[in-house]
């Protein structure tokens, strides 16, 4: 029997409301926080705006209007707190299959800036990184930053360098890094800090598909290597 | 063509209420910055609140209408006038058309907004008309308004306006307010601070520094500790109006293009009654942070949203009885 791992619900301003699973970055507590949030966006709720899953959180925004004027006599974060603390834990919800999403990257270096840096924090050639790299099923625990910012973990702890502490001014869209023990994808042009490992020739954001974003959290990624000549003609 | 951008402004963008429903994506809410005014703007001429409209930062575009038009200015007095001839604010008008608006000095705020009848003929994208800069998304193509840019209608409305003539009806705009105070609520790594740090958040003053915009507002003042130095956060979700503290004691107050997520601590969050006030604040502003509680920020917000919706209702039949007035 699967329950609600214990959260915490604090308000997040006057429009939004967090519940907390605490401070961990562990894969229980997100599979117990991503079971929340599907049944919450299941529900849904009129009030409901938006609802973000991090790493430990998930954020619940809400229109304080609809709110009040459907229980006036408690304040809007009263009445939404109620509503999440009356959900009960629903196994079909939890059951549901997630693909697995194969990314191809090339971890050449004309598309590895920092690989060479990789390897001596390592102390591992560049092949043996790239096996540990694309060897995890990685599961995404968040998407921010930018649009289809997908935050992936977890990196072995062989090849979790940090970020550089002075951020590159530009990162093209593509570009696969390494920031400690998470690793993601830049869907767009963007400055950035990550450790840059490689680069995908799949699109990750696409402001005009029905679907602009390529993933959505809880989602399970694996990165697999190609080619030079097979990333040119992908 | 209905209405052309004859100069560009420093930021002028299409915004509406936001769009929401996408921030586990990454994709935020963005929209005006100054939600109150955009809201009246669209009330006067008794339009949706969270309809389109066009916000300008200072210096603004210059707008020619090549087509008749009713429109409504508020939010920052830019000094508008039309063919030379001073505006006023929160008040609609009608000009006929070849009339030029056009934006002389800065006198107070920070962000102009602009309602029209007849709407103008934008494509949503992911739900909402608000320009998503960094997305190049939404709005009009995705980006700042420029010059040559051209505009339509969406309807065929004769408004059989012979020279320019403002309605009968008028609003008060934004306060402009006499005590520089901005309320919060306390967020959820408030205790985090030392006792020393949420004494001197509550009595210092601060200053809103040259790095704002649209994204956030850093402010100057005093340095800020916590309690356990270089504690950190796991990215956690943020809000419009969240107050994080960076790693150097100094804050910063996240505004309408905000990113969905965050690392810095979540020290407070301005209530959003108060977030038009802080859209209205230049560089070098500065304000000190009252305490609000819980039932005291929703209630403020509350009052604010029925006086706009009474409003938009009141100016529905009025702009109704005053287009049947015009009909040839």
């Amino acid at each position: 029997m699967t329950s609600y791992h214990p959260y915490t619900l604090f308000p997040l301003g006057d429009a939004a409301l967090l519940i907390s699973f605490g401070e961990e970055m562990d894969e229980t507590i997100h599979q117990k926080l991503l079971l929340l949030y599907e049944q919450l966006k299941a529900l849904k709720h009129a009030a409901i705006t938006d609802l973000v899953p991090a790493y430990n959180s998930l954020a619940v925004h809400y229109d304080v209007v609809k709110l009040l004027q459907r229980n006036p006599h408690q304040t809007a974060f009263e009445s939404m707190a109620n509503a999440i603390q009356k959900l009960q834990p629903a196994e079909e919800i939890l059951h549901r299959e997630r693909p697995l999403i194969k990314v191809p990257v090339c971890y050449a270096p004309s598309f590895s800036p920092d690989m060479e840096g990789l390897m001596h924090f390592s102390g591992l050639s560049a092949e043996a990184i790239i096996t540990l790299h694309s060897s995890v099923v990685y599961r995404v625990y968040l998407i921010g930053f930018l649009p289809g910012f997908a935050y992936m973990g977890t990196v072995d702890e062989k090849i979790a360098m940090p970020r550089h502490a002075q951020p590159r001014l530009h990162v093209p869209a593509g570009a696969v890094g390494i920031a400690g023990s998470q690793t993601g994808i830049y869907p767009m042009n963007s400055p950035g800090g990550w450790q840059l490992i490689g680069q995908t020739p799949l699109t990750l954001f696409d402001k005009d598909a029905s679907a602009p974003v390529l993933f959505q959290p809880g989602d399970a990624v694996q990165f697999f290597s190609i080619t030079e000549y097979e990333f040119a003609n992908y | 063509m209905s209405l052309q951008i004859i100069k560009t402004g420093l930021l002028d963008t299409i915004q509406d209420g936001g769009r929401r429903g996408y921030a586990h994506l990454g994709i935020g809410e963005g929209g005006a910055m100054d939600r109150f005014s955009a809201s009246l703007a669209n009330a006067l001429l008794g339009k949706d609140l969270g309809s389109p409209v066009m916000e300008f930062h200072f210096p603004a575009g210059q707008i020619l209408f090549e087509k008749e038009t009713i429109f409504c200015l508020t939010g920052a007095d830019f000094t508008p006038a039309l063919n030379g001839i001073a505006l006023p604010l929160n008040h609609p008008v009608a000009v006929p058309a070849g009339t030029i608006l056009t934006f002389y000095k800065m006198k107070w705020g920070a962000r102009c907004y602009l309602s029209s009848l007849p709407l103008i003929h934008l494509i949503p994208w992911m739900n909402s008309y608000s320009t998503h800069l960094k997305a190049a998304a939404g709005g009009f193509g995705g980006r700042a308004l420029q010059k040559g840019d051209r505009l339509f209608y969406a309807e065929e409305k004769a408004l059989n306006v012979g020279s320019i003539q403002l309605l009968p009806w008028q609003a008060n705009g934004i306060e402009q307010p006499v005590r520089q105070a901005v309320e919060y609520l306390v967020g959820s790594e408030w205790n985090w601070l030392k006792e020393a740090s949420k004494q001197r958040f509550v009595e210092s003053y601060f200053q809103v520094s040259a790095a704002a915009d649209r994204m956030g507002y850093r402010l100057d003042g005093p340095s800020l500790e916590t309690i356990e130095s270089k504690r950190s956060l796991l990215s956690s979700g943020v809000s419009f109006g969240t107050v994080q503290l960076l790693p150097n004691g100094q804050l910063i107050v996240l505004m309408a293009d905000h990113q969905t997520t965050g690392g810095y601590p979540r020290i407070a969050h301005v209530i959003s009654a108060h977030l038009p006030l802080l859209a209205q604040k230049h560089a070098g502003e500065v304000w000190q942070f009252i305490a609000s509680d819980q039932e005291s920020a929703e209630q403020k917000w509350m009052a604010q949203q029925q006086y706009l919706h009474q409003l938009q209702t009141a100016c529905t039949f009025k702009m109704q009885r005053f287009l049947d007035g015009h009909r040839s």
